[in-house]
């Protein structure tokens, strides 16, 4: 224990916490624009900067440790004098774009020039000019607005391993870029959109289809369908104000008819379907001697990361296709056909928490008779936030409604796809029922929830030894494939997601996704799950009749063609 | 001089040199690869990577902090322009500039006929003649925006004539 002083007020700290946890724990906020919970500080942006008794400079409290007798002034005329400068200076090279700006009223530079009472252009001269980069389906880099806090490069080296992205130049000409500055759509992004929720400004964002869907929806010869991913339900109320982990599912299906989709979808129908497929895959590896361990295939980040990085590691993934893909599938061929409608007519939205989708929904591979996409338009929750704001919607007066079949229904074994360990806990309940022909007694996979980066358990399915690993963000996911590569052959199947935590905490999740959010957003998934009483995938009656009426069994003929695929080796500059 | 140094280079014999090179071997590595070729190509960014265990846009990153360091082959006409401080005061930032239109690259960059290439140098040692270009190695002094424009015509008429 460490006693302190905060304000004149006494304090009590840990050994080793920094001034910037003990603050915030006292209830002061002091501002950061550099700091990222969990990675180490590297002082970058200086605007923590608190005054401490006895020192002769201002010392950055994200960096700096608490001392037995500190005396610290959060908000000391030097301390708040030397912040506004460093925002008065980062404003002289930055556009006056607020107004037109993705981020206007949610940007922490804009939030701190006004908390600051930045009034006037204290310091002239000439900006910098570059150009945006608007090569990659998912993202876009506007260096203009990028204030070199360098948040978005260490998300990207340290929690994803990936390092698309750098420091470039010196001096007045540094800027964040790729290797050559060539367009992220030919760098070794994976499109995971984990800088932009860490980019303090509208340096970072996603790739923005809400005009090509307000074009669909106007346009009277389109049916417009939509689905919506398992995780959004529990996340999108935090963009209306309401608490994190509410769940919204039928208020968001209600509002989504209110603009006018035709017919409002489900991705944990297709979540369920995949289940099925990977379920069967996985067995027919087993006794067939296939590649193993299975790595999932549902997140496209970890695909583009085995594409570049592993690509050794190929035949090990999963065939199937993700939920979104599949979703995409059975709508442009079952439910063309059922409905009579010509699939080029039909135009399919998802709404998912990825920015990463948006690629995938672009891959050459995911093409309906190689004519026109399964799916047209991906939005992520923070457009479909917007959508909904443009058109007036108020989400927390309107009524709930049920989504429409026949790819409304679905079982919370699909429902728990929105968290780390949900795919893999969907698929035991189901392989059990595969292999052994009766219900697994215990439907809860405890071993296989929560947050940590990777989990792992072993388990005994009537007598065939089973060992299952979990792991979330692509740091974590490299580490374990090392291990693979190098001889660890006790696994036989590997849940990747690409963003830690899962979907709930993907890159097109909310802006303020942080540990608690998440927390909030997971415990809502497994209460989803505690309550209702549909708790595994083959127990979907629609997928039953989907498996009947169409598609024949899981892994048949039909299923091969629309249900799966397969992926190469790609070239990026690594 | 042996036949091996007529030879093209190759970066995997450069790397095979160094088989123990860790991270901190990086510029050194860069400055003997750029001294083999005359740049640091992609192949040549991306085979150091693979080498070291960095990603490119790091290697990039690094490189690019560097004033030596180019990505672009050089030209026929190697054009290095001073900055060092006599220079800057005799006027070589609108030298500079008055370059960088007539070739239309920036600095580190090659023309796309591969004629010229512009490199920025920190000090050329000759401050008595500021501000002072070289072209492959031939002094030009007291140069002006208006001599610019003669030095690189000049050079445009004789590679035509050759
Ligand atoms: S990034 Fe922030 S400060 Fe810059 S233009 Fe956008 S909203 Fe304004
Ligand atoms: S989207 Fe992901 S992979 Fe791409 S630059 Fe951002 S963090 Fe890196
Ligand atoms: S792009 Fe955003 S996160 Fe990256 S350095 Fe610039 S401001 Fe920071
Ligand atoms: S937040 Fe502390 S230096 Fe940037």
């Amino acid at each position: 224990m460490v006693q302190m002083e905060i304000n004149k007020r006494p304090f009590e700290a840990q050994e080793g916490e920094t001034i910037l946890d003990v603050v915030r724990r006292a209830g002061i906020t002091v501002p950061t624009l550099c700091h990222i919970e969990g990675l180490t500080p590297t002082g970058a942006c200086r605007v923590c900067v608190v005054e401490v008794e006895g020192m002769p400079g201002l010392v950055p409290s994200c960096s700096y440790p608490v001392a037995q007798g500190m005396k610290i002034y959060t908000h000391s005329p030097r301390a708040i004098r030397a912040r506004k400068t460093i925002i008065e200076l980062l404003l002289a090279d930055h556009p006056d774009d607020c107004l037109y700006c993705v981020r206007n009223n949610r940007c922490d530079l804009q939030g701190l020039a006004a908390d600051l009472g930045v009034r006037t252009q204290h310091y002239g001269g000439e900006k910098s000019a570059y150009r945006e980069d608007v090569s990659s389906p998912a993202i876009i880099r506007d260096p203009n607005k990028c204030i070199l806090c360098g948040k978005c490069v260490r998300v990207c080296e340290e929690i994803q391993g990936v390092s698309a992205i750098d420091f470039i130049g010196r001096g007045s000409r540094a800027h964040i870029g790729t290797a050559f500055d060539e367009g992220l759509n030919v760098s070794s992004c994976v499109n995971c959109g984990q800088c932009i929720l860490v980019c303090p400004t509208g340096a970072l964002s996603e790739r923005s289809y809400v005009k090509e869907v307000l074009e669909a929806l106007n346009n009277p010869d389109l049916t417009v369908v939509v689905s919506h991913a398992p995780s959004v339900s529990v996340t999108l109320g935090e963009e209306f104000g309401l608490p994190a982990g509410t769940d919204v599912d039928g208020i968001m299906c209600a509002a989504l008819r209110q603009i006018g989709c035709d017919y409002v979808f489900d991705t944990a129908f297709t979540a369920d379907l995949t289940i099925m497929e990977e379920g069967s895959e996985l067995v027919h590896r087993i006794k067939n001697g296939g590649a193993l361990p299975m790595l999932t295939s549902c997140s496209p980040g970890w695909i583009k990361f085995v594409e570049e990085f592993y690509p050794d590691l190929l035949d090990n993934l999963s065939t199937c296709k993700s939920p979104q893909q599949m979703m995409g599938a059975v709508i442009k061929s079952f439910f063309a056909e059922r409905m009579g409608l010509d699939p080029k007519r039909i135009f399919s939205v998802s709404i998912m928490p990825c920015t990463a989708k948006k690629f995938e929904a672009a891959r050459p591979e995911m093409m309906h008779e190689g004519e026109t996409p399964d799916v047209d338009a991906v939005l992520t929750t923070r457009e479909l936030a917007r959508l909904f704001r443009m058109r007036g919607m108020d989400l927390k007066t309107m009524e709930p409604e049920t989504a429409d079949t026949p790819f409304g229904e679905r079982t919370t074994a699909g429902k728990i796809f929105g968290a780390s360990g949900g795919v893999m806990e969907a698929a035991i309940r189901s392989a059990y029922m595969l292999i052994t022909g009766e219900e697994l007694g215990d439907l809860n996979v405890k071993a296989v929830r929560g947050l940590e980066g990777r989990k792992e358990a072993r388990l005994n399915i009537n007598g065939l030894d089973v060992g299952v690993a979990v792991v979330s963000g692509l740091g974590n996911a490299a580490k374990l494939l090392d291990e693979i590569r190098a001889g660890r052959n006790d696994l036989h199947f590997v849940e990747v997601m690409t963003c830690p935590g899962g979907c709930i905490a993907g890159g097109g999740q909310p802006l303020d996704t942080d540990l608690t959010s998440v927390q909030a957003r997971l415990r809502a998934l497994y209460q989803l799950d505690e309550t209702e009483t549909k708790r595994t995938s083959h127990s979907n009656e629609w997928v039953q009749r989907l498996y009947r009426e169409y598609l024949g069994a899981p892994l048949g003929e039909k299923s091969h063609h629309l249900l799966h695929t397969h992926y190469a080796k790609r070239e990026v500059l690594l | 001089m042996t036949t091996e140094t007529l030879e093209k280079p190759d970066i995997n014999a450069i790397l095979e040199r160094h088989p123990d090179a860790g991270r901190d071997a990086l510029i050194p590595l860069l400055q003997e690869v750029q001294e083999a070729f005359g740049f640091l190509s992609r192949e040549s960014v991306v085979a150091i990577g693979r080498h070291l265990g960095l990603p490119a846009s790091k290697i990039y990153g690094v490189a690019t902090f560097y004033n030596q360091f180019r990505f672009q082959p050089l030209g026929r006409y190697h054009v290095q322009v001073c900055r060092g401080t006599a220079c800057h005061v005799k006027g070589s930032f609108n030298v500079l500039t008055a370059l960088k239109q007539a070739l239309k690259v920036e600095a580190g960059q090659t023309t796309r006929d591969g004629l010229f290439s512009l490199e920025v140098v920190a000090c050329l040692g000759a401050c008595g003649l500021a501000p002072v270009i070289t072209v492959n190695g031939e002094f030009f002094a007291g140069v002006t925006p208006a001599k610019v424009d003669k030095i690189i015509r000049d050079f445009r008429k004789e590679a035509e004539a050759s």
